[in-house]
């Protein structure tokens, strides 16, 4: 098992056809975006339906983790029982995604580190044998 | 030329703070506000054939309508919209009911009382619960929305005031806004809430320092950033300019309304980390703004007195951009100028207090209290308004009112 920073409690993600493939390759560990094989618009939340050409075929790209902190807000209320408070969620604009963002959590960091365009990476969390959640931590 | 709806009366039951509205259900809060807005209005509640709602309302027209013994019911509506994003919505959808002829007397309402159901912002997640007994995996979403929460919920990004603190934060980022400006919109609508009986917050004087001193919920927000918590429920009437020339009150000219949301917005900030560039640290509703004002052939500078939809500080600043009354980026010292304090402020905003202050009804309250600003009833009267905006939600599909004295 990897190392661990949210307790089980945590809200579990809720997938349907469409956004399963993710959480798949999350599993695997690979932080995968849907990309239109049309255009190669790249799009999170992935959908049926390009929103750009309406293209209806997509495949899965794979991304190197790395990004940088778009924006953050720094949460003091929990969601779940022992869980480790302040809770960082960031939005994060992925490298090789065209400027593509995913919501996330900054771990390893102390508040005072948090910025706008502070450089991540990700680090996988898991929560159970076919669970596991891409989480950031500041690149060293 | 069709006939201009009108919006000829408005009530609404006692506001509380959630949970303190326990010996009354939400839905019977329903019926109260509808027979005070009826009442207030002139009319009888035998005069009503439309009833409209928003925010995915648990009170039904169907069931109002027959608690009530109308007589008939021609149209019966909810807003597709998001939460408070579709309070004006809701109006608007009135006001094309009867403009059209599908009805001639709508009421649009809103009953809310948190305190009997599931708390806001907690996603029915008990915090002080212990672990599942199974292990975490992922679990079958059987709607879009639930499917997009799977990119939110793993986070504990569940509460408003962390999904909203995401562009705040942008914004602070981009133009320097500080919370100390922030501030001054909470202490400015909190100063007009003490002069509104209805206020929730009326007796509770607040400074600048006891926002900076209040607990931070999701940074950059504090709990004074925030919305109240409340139970309570009101409504306004609309009906045709011909139905409304002989009532009991002054009716009000519903000028221009408008609703919806700009490309790629989807539900906001919650589910959608993709939020383009250009929109994520507005409120994304300028381009609303923009036909809106074009409807009615007005602008920002014909605006008497404003109630902006106030779920967070942060959205009420980059609304105030929006629509107009300042540059992008310049809401923060708009706000510390005074702009929005009635009486001297240049755009008397919230004069009820808002949801920060009097109570949140998820932005019916602020139609309102639009109306009785033209009416010359508000507790923070602007002599001479001719022109009140009313905006519903930001940073979700919005929409907005622009209303005329008559």
């Amino acid at each position: 098992m990897s190392e661990r920073f949210f307790p089980d409690g945590m809200p579990q993600p809720l997938a349907d056809a469409i956004t399963l493939p993710f959480w798949q390759a999350a599993a695997e560990h690979r932080l995968v975006v849907q990309r239109c094989t049309r255009c190669g618009h790249t799009r999170l939340p992935p959908a049926p339906v390009c929103p750009e050409c309406r293209g209806d075929v997509a495949d899965w790209k794979e991304l190197p983790g790395r990004g940088e902190i778009y924006t953050y807000t720094i949460v003091h209320r929990p969601v779940a029982a022992r869980q480790p408070l302040p809770t960082v969620i960031a939005v994060v604009s992925l490298e090789g995604a065209g400027g593509l963002r995913m919501t996330s959590n900054v771990v390893d960091a102390g508040p005072d580190e948090i910025r706008i365009g502070l450089p991540v990476e990700v680090v996988w969390e898991d929560m159970s044998a076919d669970l596991a959640i891409p989480r950031f931590r500041p690149r060293r | 030329m069709p006939q201009r709806a009108h919006i000829v009366g408005v009530g609404e039951t006692r506001y509380a703070r959630w949970g303190k509205i326990g010996d009354v259900t939400e839905h019977a809060l329903a019926l109260q506000a509808i027979q005070n807005a009826v009442a207030d209005a002139g009319l009888s509640i035998d005069d009503v054939d439309g009833l409209a709602s928003f925010a995915d309302d648990r009170n039904e027209a169907v069931f109002l309508a027959a608690e009530l013994g109308l007589p008939r019911l021609r149209f019966g509506n909810m807003v597709w919209t998001p939460g408070g994003g579709g309070g004006c919505a809701a109006v608007s959808n009135a006001a094309m009911a009867v403009e059209t002829g599908q009805a001639e007397v709508v009421v649009v309402y809103r009953s809310l009382c948190q305190g009997q159901f599931l708390r806001f912002g907690t996603g029915g997640v008990d915090a002080s619960a212990p672990p599942p007994p199974r292990p975490p995996t992922v679990q079958q979403a059987n709607s879009p929305m639930l499917a997009s929460m799977g990119f939110a919920m793993p986070y504990g990004l569940i509460m408003a005031a962390a999904a909203y603190a995401l562009p705040t934060r942008r914004h602070m980022h981009l133009y320097g806004t500080t919370s100390e400006q922030l501030g001054h919109i909470a202490v400015t609508f909190r100063e007009h809430a003490r002069r509104n009986p209805r206020a929730v917050m009326g007796g509770r004087p607040m400074t600048l320092a006891d926002h900076q001193a209040s607990p931070m919920i999701a940074d950059p927000h504090r709990l004074f950033d925030c919305c109240l918590e409340s139970d309570g429920a009101c409504a306004v009437v609309v009906t045709t300019e011909a139905r409304a020339r002989d009532l009991a009150k002054r009716p009000v000219e519903i000028l221009a309304s408008e609703q919806g949301a700009p490309k790629g917005l989807a539900f906001g900030h919650f589910t959608n980390a993709n939020i383009p560039d250009d929109l994520y640290a507005t409120g994304c509703t300028e381009e609303l703004a923009m036909r809106l004002y074009g409807k009615a052939g007005l602008g920002p500078g014909d605006v008497d007195v404003a109630q902006i939809y106030d779920h967070f500080t942060g959205c009420v600043l980059m609304q105030l951009e929006d629509y107009g009354f300042c540059k992008r980026g310049e809401g923060g010292p708009f706000v510390e100028s005074g702009a929005l304090a009635w009486p001297h402020g240049s755009l008397p905003t919230n004069t009820h207090g808002g949801s920060l202050s009097e109570a949140y009804i998820h932005g019916l309250n602020h139609v309102v209290e639009g109306v009785r600003a033209l009416r010359g009833e508000s507790t923070c009267p602007i002599e001479g308004a001719e022109v009140c905006l009313v905006t519903s939600a930001a940073c979700v599909p919005s929409s907005a009112l622009l209303l005329g004295r008559r």
